[in-house]
Formats: C-alpha cells, structure tokens, sequence
C-alpha cells in the first residue's frame, strides 16, 4: 500500500468517492444558477440580494464553495502528485492551494452572510 | 518503405537518435513487422530487440510502432504503415537497454506487488479446488494477459507514477484474484488497493483497452475493482 499524508482523505476510495459527490453538488448548483438568471431576465439587485438573504440559498451557495474547494484540493493534488516531482516545490503548491481554499471558503461565506 | 528506427548503445551512443532505413519488402509481400526487424538486423547485426514465440503468446516483442503500443509479431505492416513510412520505438516510460529492448523492472514491480496467485488458507483437498463453470467464467478475459507490457506503458498514469500506481496490467492480474472463488485473501488484497495511487491514478482514458493486442479490458477490471472496495467500505 503506497501511504500519502498530503491527499484530500488519505483514502484513494475516499477522494474518489468526494470528488463525485462535490462534482454532482456543483452541477446542481450551475444548473440552478443558469435556470435562476435564465428566468429572471430583468433581474434587480433587491431580487439578487433577496436570493441570498434567503436561508436555504445560504445553505446550498456554502456548500458549493466548501465542494468547490474539496474538489479543487483533489484534482490539484493529483494533478501535482502527476507532474512536480521534486517533493519540495509540490510541497510548497499543494500548500499555497490548501491555504487559497482556506481564504477562499473564508471569503465566502464573509461574502455569503454580509448582504 | 522507410523505416524509422529508435538506435540506442549505452556503451558507445551518447544519446538516442533515430535511423532511417530504405528497404524494400521482398514480393511486396505483406509481412509482419517483427519480420522486418529481421530484415533490418540482417543488414545491420547490431540492431537489438526481443523477441521469441513469433506469434503473439510470448509477450517479448511489445514495441510502439507508428505512435501504438502492440506486439510486432502480430502486427501486419498493412495495419500500421502510413504513407509509406514506418517509426518504430520502444515501448513509452520504461528505461532503455538498448536500442528496443526496455528496462520491465518497474513493470515486473507493480506486478509483484498483487501478490499474483492463489492464496487459500483452508486445508488442501485431496485432489484439487472445484470450480462451477460459471466461477471460471468469471476468469474470462483476465487470465489470458501474457504481461508484454503495451497497456500500462500507453497509461500517462503509469509513466508519471510507475513506482506508486500499479498500472492496468497489474490491475487486471489483481482482479483476476479478487474474482476467483478459490482465492480467500479478498480483504487483505482489497486493503492493499484502497490508497489514492495503486488503483485510483487510473483516470479511466483507456489507452490500455485502445492498444491491447490480446483484446482484453483493464478498465473494466480497474472498474470491478473499484466496485468491490466500495462495497467493502459502505
């Protein structure tokens, strides 16, 4: 068994498994965004903030961003565990991505629960 | 025809380089390319590859011809030659020895690694371990893998990883053991496999189904084998 302590879960199943998961949060999340924005053409900003004060909308735009970030962390890792092969420099971008994740879901949900 | 070869002498070549060679196919005959390799080494002794059964069983004889994996002694020129030109290499990823003769170290490794036999820890019968017809079914398409090499070598998982993920080969000979009713080290096989290398590198490309000269599936398998650890771990 080949051990890794920087993946996403440690488990190869694991990360599989997330990644398919966070992919399906994120394509229901497009499709609503994009059904959202095709059926409110003259769209305001009272109805565009409304959307957001809304709890459930809340809900669902936070984990967006937190599978946005797990399955960036995935998919970056891979890609970086594929092509960096000298460990320190894939040390420091998988570091640089995990701490861009970090402010990112921070950003968020700041972004989320300010309007 | 122009035959394109990868030349390779450690001992007196600096680098690879490439030779050209014009020959003509003696009658026009449509030949196998292993038996213009023959043609080719009679002109010049020095050029170096494998090969022994001459008819596809032996696995020896993996090289990449015209950009694909496969075995030159089942490989008709008509199949691969294109505008009148053929680039024969050796096969993608491994060390060179010389000319088209590849260091399998790694390959041999990750086979190694599946434990590739019977392991059964119940008390030998008197005669031998019964199979139903359908058990051995379930053995179709995975045993006949004679390990030449095409597939795992046309895998960019296996060329960015080869120390750490097992490739298709080796995966298709591990589900040949995880599907055999004989075998009773399912879980201990299984926990071997469930780290994000050994089976989950595999992106599911294909190139391995795309260039396997026995028409097997490693995808397949790799998917069987994702089935099962999911079924274990849920």
């Amino acid at each position: 068994m080949v051990t890794s302590i920087t993946s996403f879960g440690r488990s190869g199943l694991y990360d599989w498994m997330m990644q398919r998961v966070t992919a399906v949060v994120l394509m229901a999340y497009t499709l609503f965004m994009i059904g959202y924005l095709l059926f409110s053409s003259d769209l305001s900003y009272a109805q565009w903030t409304g959307l957001f004060q809304n709890t459930a909308m809340r809900i669902f735009t936070l984990l967006a961003i937190l599978s946005l970030v797990a399955h960036a962390w995935i998919g970056l890792w891979s890609v970086s565990t594929d092509y960096i092969k000298q460990t320190g420099i894939r040390f420091v971008f998988q570091s640089v991505c995990g701490l861009l994740a970090f402010v990112y879901v921070v950003w968020g949900i700041q972004i989320l629960w300010g309007v | 025809m122009l035959v394109s070869v990868y030349r390779y002498n450690p001992e007196t070549d600096d680098a690879p380089y490439m030779q050209d060679v014009h020959i003509d196919i003696p009658g026009g005959k449509d030949i196998m390319v292993l038996d213009l390799l023959q043609l080719l080494k009679e002109k010049d002794p020095t050029m170096t590859f494998r090969r022994s059964c001459r008819e596809g069983v032996c696995g020896s004889d993996g090289m990449n011809m015209n950009g694909k994996n496969g075995l030159a002694c089942i490989t008709a020129l008509s199949q691969v030659v294109e505008k009148d030109k053929l680039v024969l290499r050796p096969l993608p990823g491994l060390p060179v020895i010389r000319d088209l003769v590849v260091d399998m170290s790694q390959f041999y490794r990750q086979y190694e690694k599946v434990k590739p036999f019977l392991i059964n820890d119940t008390p030998a019968p008197a005669i031998e371990r019964l199979q139903s017809p359908e058990d051995r079914a379930e053995l179709d398409g995975l045993y006949e893998c004679i390990l030449c090499a095409c597939c795992s070598t046309a895998c960019p998982s296996f060329w960015w990883n080869p120390d750490k993920f097992i490739g298709p080969s080796g995966l298709l000979q591990a589900y040949r053991f995880l599907a055999d009713t004989r075998d009773t080290a399912r879980e201990q096989r299984l926990a071997e496999l469930d780290d994000p290398f050994s089976v989950f590198r595999c992106h599911g490309i294909m190139n391995c189904v795309n260039v396997c000269p026995k028409g097997l599936n490693p995808t397949k398998a790799i998917g069987k084998i994702r089935n099962l650890l999911l079924q274990r771990a849920t």
